[in-house]
């Protein structure tokens, strides 16, 4: 396999990362406390968990993993130490694709 | 294992993080590329979903042209990320550069479910530090041996990360607009799936902050204009 795939990969994917940061510290201080920006990461972190849940590539698929989900929703509400929720969830995955 | 909150789920995601990255090295080198390229993506692209996409379109034939778009639409994500961490990573431009390098899903969900500025830019290192860790030595143990641990799924380490990002999630949905940006951000990205390219729905669902972020703004400016007639 040729660098140049490898290369531009590593490129893009830093340049999308320093982009952010510089777009970040050119707003001014007034903008930023108008704009309360990190309620925009809220949407973002809610769409990732939906999307490693109940997808696979462009389907929508009910698994093992709504179940861990579940699990692990109700021990983040009743606050569940996080490597509770953790292995808790990977647990309920596991056992039920054992068990199927 | 540490008493430090901190310090323990930073492991945590750690060691479910090593285990993808075997099978990232795994993958890579059978898809074609030396051990030394597949390093050197982990070390330099370091971003999980974009590096195991762009290697799974190559293995399955679809070539450079066919893999570096949708990788670089799941890296587009990191952008919005640096934006907003732009209070938790400022300091001097070096020290900023190198940590734009680690703005991912799990330092950006670890640095913001903190209470406070101190915290945030605390779990933002350890983080970046253990999944740094665990990614490189994964992906070199992975494209060393050339075969896993057996499929990730199989533990049920796919159900690993959601779970870990609601835990992360949850100290952030204070109060109603938080709330209603998370419902919207979900529908918002579950609408676009069948439709739009991997990585375009969760990019869009940042669109489901708006209405929030333009309340709070008007909120603000009336409260501004309003403040020295309250004071009189």
């Amino acid at each position: 396999m040729s660098w140049w795939p490898v290369l531009v990969l590593c490129a893009s994917a830093y340049a999308l990362k320093a982009l952010g940061l510089a777009i970040g510290a050119r707003l001014d201080h007034e903008t930023s406390a108008r704009w309360s920006l990190e309620i925009v990461v809220v949407p973002v972190l809610a769409a990732l968990i939906v999307i490693q849940t109940f997808t696979a590539g462009q389907r929508f698929v009910l698994d093992a993993r709504t179940p861990a989900l579940l699990v692990a929703a109700v021990l983040v509400w009743r606050k569940a130490p996080f490597v509770v929720v953790a292995l808790s969830a990977a647990a309920t995955a596991a056992l039920l694709r054992l068990v199927a | 294992m540490s008493r430090d909150p901190i310090t323990r789920n930073a492991l945590s995601i750690g060691v479910a993080t090593a285990v993808y990255a075997v099978s990232f090295g795994v993958l890579s080198v059978a898809a074609g590329f030396s051990v030394v390229q597949t390093c050197v993506m982990s070390v330099v692209c370091f971003t999980g979903a974009s590096q195991l996409t762009f290697v799974s379109v190559i293995a399955a034939g679809g070539g450079v042209a066919g893999a570096l778009p949708p990788a670089l639409l799941l890296a587009a994500r990191n952008a919005i990320y640096a934006v907003s961490l732009k209070d938790v990573l400022s300091g001097s431009v070096p020290k900023r550069a190198l940590r734009a390098q680690v703005i991912v899903d799990e330092t950006t969900a670890m640095a913001h479910a903190q209470p406070t500025l101190a915290a945030k830019r605390r779990a933002f290192d350890l983080t970046a530090l253990c999944l740094f860790t665990a990614w490189n030595a994964g992906t070199l143990a992975g494209a060393l041996a050339g075969s896993g641990l057996g499929n990730p799924r199989d533990f049920g380490l796919d159900a690993v990360f959601p779970a870990v990002f609601l835990a992360l999630l949850a100290p952030q949905l204070r109060g109603p607009d938080a709330m209603r940006a998370a419902v919207a951000g979900a529908i918002i990205a579950l609408a676009l799936v069948p439709i739009a390219p991997a990585g375009v729905p969760i990019i869009a669902a940042a669109l489901g902050a708006v209405p929030v972020l333009l309340a709070s703004s008007r909120r603000r400016r009336v409260a501004l204009t309003q403040a020295p007639e309250a004071g009189r």
